[in-house]
């Protein structure tokens, strides 16, 4: 599924926190969205899942204005994962799995929770308590909660944020496997640029409320002059504002 | 309304009621307690009074029906500071459920959260009071819906209070229902109310329940005007909860509240 953001505006009281941002996320391909703490990285993502209401501008998702289409028929065909935010602590891995599975209607609901276990090796602990888990486990838990109605688009903040070097190298392996088998389109938040190099096909830079530059990872850097992704952010969060 | 997905919000509730002993406890404990320190007020006041001379356990039938109240106000609101206390609330409202849902989904499971806290309560006062408050008769099942739509009004203020002003706004959870009780006549008569403050109190649906449950159990006579005021007057206030809740739901999507709502 495509995604386009037009002239998206957001304003919270007298502060903006996106100013008038376009970009389009294209159907099967990861996009990042990169940018330092409060550049409106999360207001946008917000905005997309129907968390925000945007102050002016459109969203569409193939073709269509989601202002007006059902939200629920959008939500039915995305997820959103984020060590930001949790799942109940006192119910177990599968009665989390469970709940979610039933919430977004997922057929053969019990094959799928079989499933996505087995690729996300949660058998061992999918009966402990989802708050008993380390935080390596239920970032896997609340990767299979985003994955569990095989989502169209999925937004994923930080996957790996908080992860030792193994598993955060599991997780992306599996997202990059998961993508090439399902159609999926995919839009990442990170601040890990090693990450955003590999598995995105291009990114958006956020910076104070507006997108300052956009293509593919090698074009920006090259574009930049710099050697690697993680310094032409740098270059970019460190230097005054030109819109792209 | 698609019961599938109100079904399994309610399971979200009820697997987290099922995995904890200490819960269940504490569902059962408070109207018990309530129970007994009624129970003797009440035995001690049917001794001392005048007024309650032949109406053994018209104070504790009154704290048990207040209680049936208290319980699925709090029980809502309970349920829904659980979403914020686990962090789960953004999951939540990123999932394909309507508010309708959410709603009903909240409304349902507060009524077993309720029942379990109850019923033994009120059958703990049958052998040890000798008061039932099934000796209200057919009129019992008006008088709760009257009060559960009412503590489901009250958990539908509340809650909109937490959507759009966050976590901060949890004291009021507590205290919405304390500040209601002293206009809701529960332990006695409207009169005992100044003349103005009788004006406010006609205008919840407590003091037409507890003054029919009065009138009930002391004079033995069904006013079916007041069951039906107060049914009334209970609807109105549900619709004006949900009607609160949706608006607060709109404006926190314009303040973005939903995204960040947590500890």
């Amino acid at each position: 599924m495509d995604i386009r953001v037009e002239n998206i505006c957001k304003k919270f009281n007298d502060v903006s926190a996106v100013k008038n941002i376009n970009f389009i996320a294209k159907k099967n391909k990861t996009l990042g969205i990169l940018g330092p703490n409060g550049c409106g990285k999360t207001t946008t993502i917000g905005m997309m899942l129907g968390l925000i209401t945007p102050t002016s501008g459109q969203i569409f998702i193939e073709n269509k204005d989601i202002k007006k289409i059902d939200e629920n028929e959008i939500l039915c065909q995305m997820n959103f994962a984020s060590p930001y935010i949790e799942l109940p602590k006192k119910l177990t891995v599968r009665q989390n799995l469970e709940v979610y599975g039933r919430l977004y209607g997922v057929d053969n609901l019990s094959n799928r929770i079989i499933e996505i276990s087995e690729e996300l090796n949660l058998n061992a602990f999918l009966h402990k308590k989802t708050g008993e888990l380390s935080s390596g486990q239920k970032n896997r838990i609340s990767l299979a909660k985003s994955l569990i109605n095989k989502p169209k688009i999925l937004f994923l903040d930080e996957p790996t944020a908080s992860l030792d070097p193994d598993i955060g190298d599991f997780v992306r392996n599996y997202i990059e496997n998961y993508k090439s088998k399902n159609e999926i389109t995919i839009l990442l938040a990170s601040h890990n640029m090693k990450e955003v190099e590999r598995l995105c096909d291009s990114v958006i830079m956020m910076k104070e409320g507006q997108i300052v530059d956009r293509g593919t990872c090698d074009d920006i850097i090259q574009r930049h002059g710099r050697d690697n992704l993680e310094e032409t952010f740098l270059k970019i969060a460190r230097s005054k504002n030109e819109v792209a | 309304m698609r019961w599938h997905k109100i079904y399994g919000l309610s399971l979200r509730h009820i697997y987290l009621i099922r995995s904890s002993f200490p819960r269940i406890l504490d569902l059962i404990y408070w109207p018990s307690v309530q129970v007994f320190l009624w129970g003797f007020i009440s035995q001690f006041f049917t001794l001392n009074s005048n007024y309650y001379n032949n109406t053994v356990g018209v104070i504790l039938t009154a704290a048990i029906l207040y209680d049936f109240l208290f319980r699925s106000s709090i029980s809502y609101n309970m349920m829904f500071l659980e979403e914020i206390w686990s962090r789960n609330f953004t999951n939540l409202f990123i999932a394909p459920i309507r508010i309708s849902e959410i709603i009903a989904a909240l409304t349902m499971t507060s009524i077993v959260k309720t029942l379990i806290g109850l019923i033994p309560a009120v059958l703990l006062a049958i052998p040890i009071f000798g008061v039932s408050i099934f000796k209200l008769g057919v009129p019992l099942i008006f008088l709760l819906i009257g009060l559960y739509l009412f503590g489901i009004s009250l958990g539908l203020f509340v809650t909109s209070g937490l959507l759009r002003f966050g976590p901060s706004f949890e004291n009021i959870a507590w205290a919405s229902l304390f500040f209601l009780a002293p206009l809701g006549c529960i332990y006695y008569p409207i009169e005992i109310l100044p003349g103005w403050l009788q004006v406010i109190a006609k205008g919840l649906p407590l003091v037409h329940i507890f003054e029919e449950m009065r009138n009930i159990l002391i004079n033995q006579t069904v006013n079916t005007v007041e069951i039906v005021l107060s049914l009334a007057i209970s609807g109105v206030y549900f619709i004006l909860g949900v009607i609160t809740f949706y608006t607060a739901y709109y404006g926190a999507k314009i303040k973005g509240t939903l995204i960040n709502i947590g500890e």
